[in-house]
């Protein structure tokens, strides 16, 4: 159910909440680097949260504000490209069952209706990481590579909701996924494996109990360190808080130093194809990424 | 969490069915208590008390208060691994949601999850974006931020209807 696009390579950027709020570098990299691909982004005049934060309240107000950001981008005529996997994972559910379950799709259009809106079906939710894989492709983006970050070793941390539940986010395997190894690769680097590489940051548990998290990314930061990693590459602004933002309370609580730098993939991909570090908001993070500088972009 | 001997007789028979009728949680009975949920969750790890095989023999006993005011109904991170292994189709993931959405009629919502779904319904947004972090997107060279219509979500605040008196819980820490 394709609907008449302004072009192929053209998007509506859903920017979601935790990124203009706390991480701002995130969307800084990645307009900078589609930009460069040539992909071309619009903006919204109007937004709401994708309603994840709401799922836990009422399922049916998470349903109503997911559909009434998939109508805003059915009215542009243009695919969503999400940065945050929870938007994305939210937003590419809901327009799947309100594709494929008629009743659902009827219950949720009648409350749109009092705005003048109703949810058609026909506009996909890609994340930035499926946008580049399925539209720029790896062979174009390594063509594009002036600087490749030779030597440099990474390890990925991917993000729950871009993976599962995997009834819904088919695109990668979730038990055992390769698009963030492939793109980081495209750019050059070694891209590590370590244990527990998919499981949860917990970050979503902060505010009950912060101890957790902690402990949890702690234990992931022990065995990145374990196997070497020069930097960690995060593709979701909840996995970033929990590893940079939070990396030196970990340190205490663990009573080790780790001194891992975490790089949004659009920024490591950024660096790789040429954009100066300035143009980055690479001051933004917690974790000084001047190592990577120094060591990593081949120049 | 209930420590005690379990009193059957006092238990609601029925709150399995009813939530079984829920979207996504039509195969709760079919749990075979093999603990996967359990094993293979990540908080569960770290946390001396949240254990999802628990919460689902709790809800197929019946012991619905128990476990609608239990402080581990808030531990859990979403991440779906229980629900993506799970051999036998349970989701427990969506049988959670549930559970806090029947929690949060009942008044039980801990302050943070409170905090983020007021902000999205007065504002649009999940967190409140103060005027500093708006200058900040200037300098960094951004766009301004998409509005909000928040006399619209107003109306959302009644579906949800949760903003009535609260009680405490806490993560069962």
């Amino acid at each position: 159910m394709e609907g008449s696009k302004i072009s192929d390579s053209t998007y509506l950027l859903y920017l979601g909440c935790l990124i203009p709020y706390r991480v701002p570098s995130y969307e800084v990299a990645a307009r900078k680097v589609l930009s460069r691909l040539d992909v071309e982004l619009v903006d919204m005049l109007e937004f709401n949260c994708c309603g994840l934060p709401m799922d836990p309240i009422s399922h049916e107000v998470m349903m109503v504000l997911a559909a009434w950001n998939l109508c805003l981008a059915e009215r542009e005529e243009l695919d969503i490209l999400t940065l945050c996997p929870g938007c994305s994972g939210t937003l590419h559910k809901v327009n799947t069952i309100l594709r494929e379950e008629e009743n659902v799709r009827e219950k949720i259009n009648n409350f749109l209706k009092r705005d003048g809106m109703e949810y058609k079906g026909n506009i996909e939710v890609k994340h930035l990481v499926q946008v580049l894989v399925e539209k720029v492709g790896t062979e174009k983006l390594k063509e594009k590579i002036v600087k490749p970050h030779k030597g440099l070793k990474v390890v990925e941390h991917y993000g729950c909701h871009i993976l599962r539940p995997k009834e819904y986010m088919k695109f990668d395997d979730s038990e055992n996924p390769t698009i963030l190894r492939q793109l980081i690769e495209s750019t050059g680097a070694t891209c590590l494996d370590y244990v527990n590489k998919r499981e949860c940051c917990g970050y979503p548990i902060m505010s009950i109990d912060e101890k957790i998290p902690f402990q949890l990314a702690g234990d992931k930061l022990k065995h990145m360190k374990e196997v070497g990693a020069d930097a960690l590459i995060t593709i979701c602004p909840s996995c970033y808080l929990a590893f940079d933002l939070n990396q030196s309370r970990i340190e205490k609580l663990f009573g080790e130093k780790f001194e891992l730098p975490v790089l949004h993939y659009p920024e490591l991909l950024a660096l790789a194809l040429g954009i100066e570090p300035d143009e980055l908001a690479l001051n933004d993070h917690r974790v000084r990424v001047s190592k990577i500088l120094k060591n990593g972009s081949g120049g | 969490m209930t420590e005690e001997v379990i009193k059957l007789s006092e238990a609601d028979r029925q709150f399995k069915y009813e939530l079984s009728h829920m979207p996504e949680i039509e195969n709760l009975m079919l749990c075979m208590q093999c603990g996967t949920c359990t094993a293979d969750c990540p908080v569960a790890r770290f946390s001396g008390t949240y254990r999802p095989l628990k919460i689902l023999r709790m809800v197929l006993f019946g012991l619905k208060s128990d476990v609608l005011s239990a402080g581990e109904l808030w531990l859990c991170a979403s991440c779906y691994t229980c629900t993506d292994r799970c051999p036998r189709g349970v989701r427990f993931s969506s049988l959670l949601r549930e559970l806090r959405n029947l929690a949060v009629k009942e008044g039980y919502i801990p302050d943070g999850f409170r905090e983020l779904a007021s902000n999205i319904l007065e504002t649009g947004y999940a967190y409140e974006i103060s005027e500093s972090r708006m200058k900040k997107r200037e300098t960094l060279g951004l766009p301004p931020l998409p509005k909000a219509n928040p006399k619209k979500l107003a109306r959302l605040a009644e579906i949800a209807g949760f903003l009535k008196k609260a009680k405490k819980v806490d993560g069962g820490k």
